[in-house]
C-alpha cells in the first residue's frame, strides 16, 4: 500500500513539475493521470498491490468532494442571487449533453458499423 | 455543579476549535450518516451523500459560527487526497481500454461532442439569463469530475469551490434523468447510455450507470476518465474566446 501511494504521489508530483515548469492550461494530477496511463500502457497493466490500492482510493472518491463543497458557506450570497441561471444552466445544460452524446454515438454508429458486432478495424 | 462545568466545557472548545482534528473527524462523521441515510433511502439518487454532507456542514459551521477557514485546516487533510485519486483513475481508465476498441469512433465522435455541448451550453444558458461572469466560469467545467473541474476553474477564473457544488449538481441530475431520457430517445445500446451518462455527470453518473449494468457502468468509468483528459485541453482557450 505504501509503494502503491507513493508511486501515486510521485506521478502527481511529476505531473505538478510538468505543468508548471512548461506553464501548460492542464492540470498537474491530470498530467499524471496521463503519465501513469502511459506508464501502465508499456508496463501492460498495474501490479496487483497498486490495482487494489487504487481501487480502495476511488471507492470513497465521493467522500473528497466534501471539504471543497462545503465551500458553498462563502457563495451563499452568490446562490441566492443567481439561482435561476444556475439552476436552468445545470438542468437544461446537463440534459443536452446527454442527448447529443448519446446521438452522436448513435449516428456515428450507424454510419460506420463500430461496436455493432465487429472486432476492431484492423 | 453546573457552574464549575461550564468554564471547563469552554476550555474544551477552545483547544478543540483551534485543532485540525475536530473538523476531520466531523467531516468523516458526517459522510458516514449521509452513506447510511443514502443506503436507507434505496441508494436514491436524490439522497445524494455529498450532498446530505455538505448541507449538515454547511447547517453545522453556521450554527457554531465557524469559519470557512477554520474547517478546512482540519479538513484539508480529506481534500489533499484528491490529487492522487484523480492520478489513480488511470487504473480503471486502462482497464477499460479493450472494450473501448470496438467502438473507437462512436466513442470519440460522443466525446468530443459531449464535451463542447457541456461547456457551451452551460456558459451560454447562464449568459442569456443574466449571471455573473464568475459565475458563467465557474459553470463551465461542470460535466468533469471534481477535482479536474476545481483545477480548471482556478485556471480560467472561476471559484473553485462553487465549481465543486455546481459539480455534484450536475452529477445528480444527470443520475437522475438519463433513464426517462433515453427511453424517449430510444437509445437502448447500454454502451452509448452508459458513455453519455460519464461524459454528462462523470463520478455520480457512473454510480449510477453500474447499478444498471456492468457494461453500463464501464462506459460511464471511461467516459468520466476521458472527459477529464480532454476539457482541461481545449476549456482555457474556448473560455477566452467566449468570453
Amino acid at each position: 500500500m505504501v509503494s502503491a501511494i507513493t508511486w501515486l504521489l510521485v506521478f502527481q508530483l511529476a505531473g505538478e513539475i510538468l505543468a508548471r515548469g512548461l506553464s501548460l492550461t492542464v492540470p498537474g494530477p491530470v498530467l499524471g493521470m496521463i503519465l501513469l496511463f502511459l506508464t501502465l500502457a508499456l508496463r501492460g497493466g498495474p501490479s496487483e498491490e497498486f490495482r487494489t490500492t487504487s481501487q480502495g482510493l476511488l471507492q470513497h472518491l465521493s467522500l473528497l468532494f466534501v471539504p471543497a463543497g462545503t465551500g458553498i458557506l462563502l457563495h451563499l450570497h452568490r446562490v441566492a442571487d443567481e439561482w435561476v441561471a444556475l439552476l436552468v444552466s445545470l438542468v437544461a445544460g446537463t440534459l443536452a449533453t446527454l442527448a447529443v452524446t448519446a446521438w452522436t454515438m448513435k449516428f456515428v454508429q450507424s454510419r460506420t458499423g463500430d461496436g455493432g458486432g465487429r472486432g476492431p478495424p484492423a | 455543579m453546573e457552574a464549575a462545568v461550564a468554564p471547563r466545557l469552554d476550555a474544551l472548545w477552545v483547544y478543540l476549535a483551534a485543532s485540525p482534528l475536530l473538523w476531520l473527524a466531523v467531516t468523516l462523521v458526517a459522510y458516514q450518516l449521509a452513506f447510511h441515510v443514502y443506503e436507507r433511502c434505496g441508494r436514491n439518487p436524490l439522497a445524494n451523500p455529498v450532498l446530505l454532507s455538505i448541507t449538515f456542514l454547511v447547517a453545522l459551521l453556521s450554527a457554531t459560527g465557524t469559519s470557512y477557514q477554520t474547517y478546512f485546516d482540519g479538513a484539508q487533510f480529506v481534500h489533499f487526497l484528491l490529487g492522487p485519486a484523480t492520478v489513480a483513475l488511470a487504473v480503471p481508465l486502462y482497464a477499460q481500454l479493450r472494450r473501448v476498441r470496438s467502438m473507437i469512433l462512436p466513442v470519440v465522435a460522443g466525446l468530443v461532442a459531449g464535451s463542447l455541448t457541456a461547456a457551451l451550453t452551460a456558459v451560454a444558458i447562464a449568459r442569456v439569463l443574466g449571471a455573473s461572469l464568475p459565475t458563467q466560469l465557474s459553470l463551465a467545467p461542470k460535466s468533469v469530475t471534481t477535482p479536474i473541474a476545481m483545477g480548471i476553474a482556478e485556471h480560467i477564473g472561476g471559484i473553485p469551490s462553487l465549481t465543486a457544488v455546481l459539480v455534484i449538481l450536475t452529477g445528480i441530475v444527470g443520475a437522475i434523468s438519463a433513464r426517462t431520457l433515453f427511453d424517449a430517445m430510444k437509445i437502448r445500446d447500454p454502451a452509448i447510455r452508459g458513455f453519455a451518462v460519464g461524459v454528462a455527470s462523470h463520478g455520480i453518473g457512473t454510480a449510477r450507470a453500474f447499478q444498471v449494468s456492468e457494461e453500463a457502468g464501464a462506459f460511464a468509468a471511461l467516459a468520466m476518465g476521458l472527459n477529464g483528459a480532454l476539457t482541461p485541453l481545449f476549456l482555457p482557450t474556448l473560455v477566452r474566446w467566449l468570453v
